[in-house]
């Protein structure tokens, strides 16, 4: 029988089992996570139906009671782990004391702001990274490079929430370049709600003020949030080029007569560039936890926000419900950058 | 090991490390004031006398910033030792004994690197309360296992070399063959990755006191003093001052560290983190 069933599965295409497996790691993972965050409840010192529930509504018997049958506080762990995970899979993360709504009701509203902040970022990430790592690389061990070195390590060692400040104070309040905090300038309305994306949807409805408003506001955070990842990938990129210059082919290349340029963006940059998505999803799960700082910077209405203000609250469900969000955002990234690579480079696929 | 001393970044690096590490040591004979004394008018700008500005209670920056070195210096330190030697240990026992508990320790870690770094530390203080101690804590929580899985792939190949095999063949303990033969070789990548991580931990801890979760006022620590500042906008130097020695530290400790990588592992590409 076991015979019969490892048959079959090896008869798959290859590429088919890895995204299978991969698929089953990933649900693995974010079963543990649940895990985690349900173990955090538990250690609350104190009453943990009053840390759910605040000082307010803790005092009222009636409510504690209610709480208590809703989460099963009186079972034994294993079934109140379950009790929490059915909640969590029909969309019941618990109730905000802050905002005395439903967490996924929050979630659902801040979202939007954190991911297109995110995909900015990542987009200027990518590209600084990208390029000041070829530069790096081309010119190893020359000035430009050393330059790079410098800039790239300052660029991981500057405090976040202090960049955020600093670039706030200047671009903003001295020189009035940058149009302040937030996603639009106070009183104005948003786009009409597609994607939530304000630029998408504005590019959509055809709204070109909004747009124009929505850009100016999202460069200065996006180009704050971005600086650390750039560090990070233009590193990674010179380190994996360097490798990649290493190789036999690459003399065969050059031998041969092949244009330098051809020689660095076809035979280095295309091997590299797959080691440089893998990190690219790795840097992603930072940039998500640099936005928290960013956000609480730039009153940017996006999930970081919302869990700096949750932390300072100490509201213990909403917290939980952005790290699991965060959390499962970050799997599923990686998991899409896993299976990218092992769509780029077929030997991944046997790992 | 090519000299790693002798590179110019790692002059420079250890060379600020040596200077903050004095002042921090020196500090209560160095700072002209009181840090926490309420001497001054509120919210001088940098003069003569207070070269750093005043705060809004009238407290002098300089002093704070300075004495603010004994407080992220130390903590940043015990938690990298910390994780350094809990990651160490776990990914030894993973590597080297295999089986049913490698599996539970490196899916352990798996679990914390499925979180964003300072998310999973602010939910561990959020849910275990504000302070610096549980703020490095849940700062180590979050970097144990970047050691062990190095550690442990270490350990996978030094395991099988003839000269720990041999140790074993000759009656020594499964504990003799990890502390004296395979100890040593370990060690050197380890503090490598000790002082590249020391950066990340004086920002990730000064990060966690910024959104005040960790060092609570009127603890001059600098995160936290940063924090203060943002308050009050216009009142630039109470932000700058201790931003720029959290980038001092930081930048020196990854000066070093990636010298003393780049001589260790030149051929590197773990060049992340």
């Amino acid at each position: 029988m076991g015979n019969v069933v490892r048959q079959s599965w090896y008869a798959l295409p290859s590429l088919l089992r890895f995204v299978l497996r991969r698929l089953a790691i990933g649900i693995l993972l974010c079963v543990g996570v649940t895990l985690v965050s349900f173990s955090l409840t538990q250690v609350v010192p104190g009453d943990p139906v009053a840390a759910s529930l605040g000082d307010y509504a803790s005092s009222d018997p009636a409510t504690v009671e209610a709480f208590r049958q809703r989460f099963g506080l009186d079972k034994p762990l294993p079934e109140q782990y379950f009790i929490y995970v059915t909640n969590l899979l029909q969309g019941d993360f618990g109730q905000s004391l802050q905002t005395r709504r439903p967490v996924a009701a929050d979630l659902a509203q801040y979202m939007s702001a954190t991911i297109e902040l995110a995909i900015v970022a990542m987009t200027v990430a990518m590209i600084g990274g990208v390029g000041l790592g070829i530069i790096a690389a081309v010119n190893r061990d020359r000035w430009p490079d050393q330059v790079i070195r410098v800039v790239s390590l300052a660029g991981v060692s500057v405090p976040t929430f202090w960049l955020s400040l600093v670039c706030l104070y200047v671009f903003f309040f001295q020189l009035g370049w940058s149009p302040g905090v937030g996603r639009l300038p106070p009183g104005a309305s948003g786009p009409m709600t597609i994607t939530g994306l304000y630029t998408i949807d504005a590019m959509i409805t055809g709204n070109w003020r909004v747009l124009g408003q929505a850009l100016s506001h999202i460069a200065l955070p996006a180009m704050v949030l971005a600086i650390y990842t750039i560090g990070a990938i233009t590193r990674f990129t010179r380190a994996a080029m360097l490798e990649a210059f290493d190789q036999e082919y690459i003399r065969a290349a050059r031998a041969k007569g092949m244009p330098e340029r051809v020689v660095v963006m076809r035979h280095v940059l295309r091997p590299a560039l797959a080691a440089i998505i893998t990190v690219s999803g790795m840097a992603f799960g930072r940039m998500l936890g640099g936005a928290v700082l960013v956000e609480s910077v730039f009153s940017w209405p996006g999930l970081g926000e919302y869990a700096y203000r949750s932390a300072l609250a100490l509201d213990l469900r909403a917290i939980m419900g952005v790290s699991l969000v965060i959390a499962a955002v970050y799997i599923l990234v990686n998991l899409v950058v896993d299976i990218l690579y092992a769509v780029v480079d077929p030997r991944i696929r046997l790992g | 090991m090519r000299s790693a001393w002798l590179q110019p970044l790692g002059i420079i690096g250890a060379g600020m490390l040596t200077i903050i590490v004095m002042l921090a040591i020196l500090a209560p004979w160095i700072i002209p004031f009181d840090p926490n004394a309420q001497a001054f008018g509120r919210f001088l700008p940098p003069n003569g006398e207070n070269w750093f500005g005043t705060d809004q209670l009238g407290r002098d920056i300089f002093s704070r910033v300075v004495h603010g070195a004994r407080v992220s210096l130390p903590y940043a330190a015990q938690l990298v030792v910390l994780s350094a030697v809990i990651g160490t240990i776990l990914g030894a026992i993973a590597g080297y004994f295999g089986g049913w508990i490698d599996g539970l320790i490196m899916r352990a870690a798996d679990l914390v690197m499925a979180f964003p770094d300072i998310i999973l530390a602010m939910a561990v203080v959020a849910a275990l309360g504000p302070n610096l101690f549980n703020a490095v804590l849940a700062v180590v929580i979050v970097s144990w296992p970047i050691y062990a899985r190095v550690v442990r792939s270490m350990i996978l190949t030094l395991r099988d070399e003839p000269y720990v095999q041999s140790s074993r063949l000759l009656g020594a303990s499964s504990g003799r063959a990890l502390w004296r033969d395979i100890r040593p070789n370990v060690a050197g990548p380890v503090v490598v990755l000790a002082a590249l991580e020391y950066g990340h931990a004086v920002l990730i801890l000064s990060g966690l006191s910024f959104l005040g979760l960790g060092a609570q006022p009127p603890t001059a620590e600098w995160g936290s003093m940063v924090s203060e500042g943002s308050k009050y906008f216009d009142k630039w130097w109470m932000s700058v001052f201790p931003g720029l020695a959290i980038l001092a530290v930081v930048l020196a400790a990854n000066f070093l560290g990636d010298t003393l990588r780049d001589a260790f592992d030149p051929k590197s590409t773990k060049a992340f983190r």
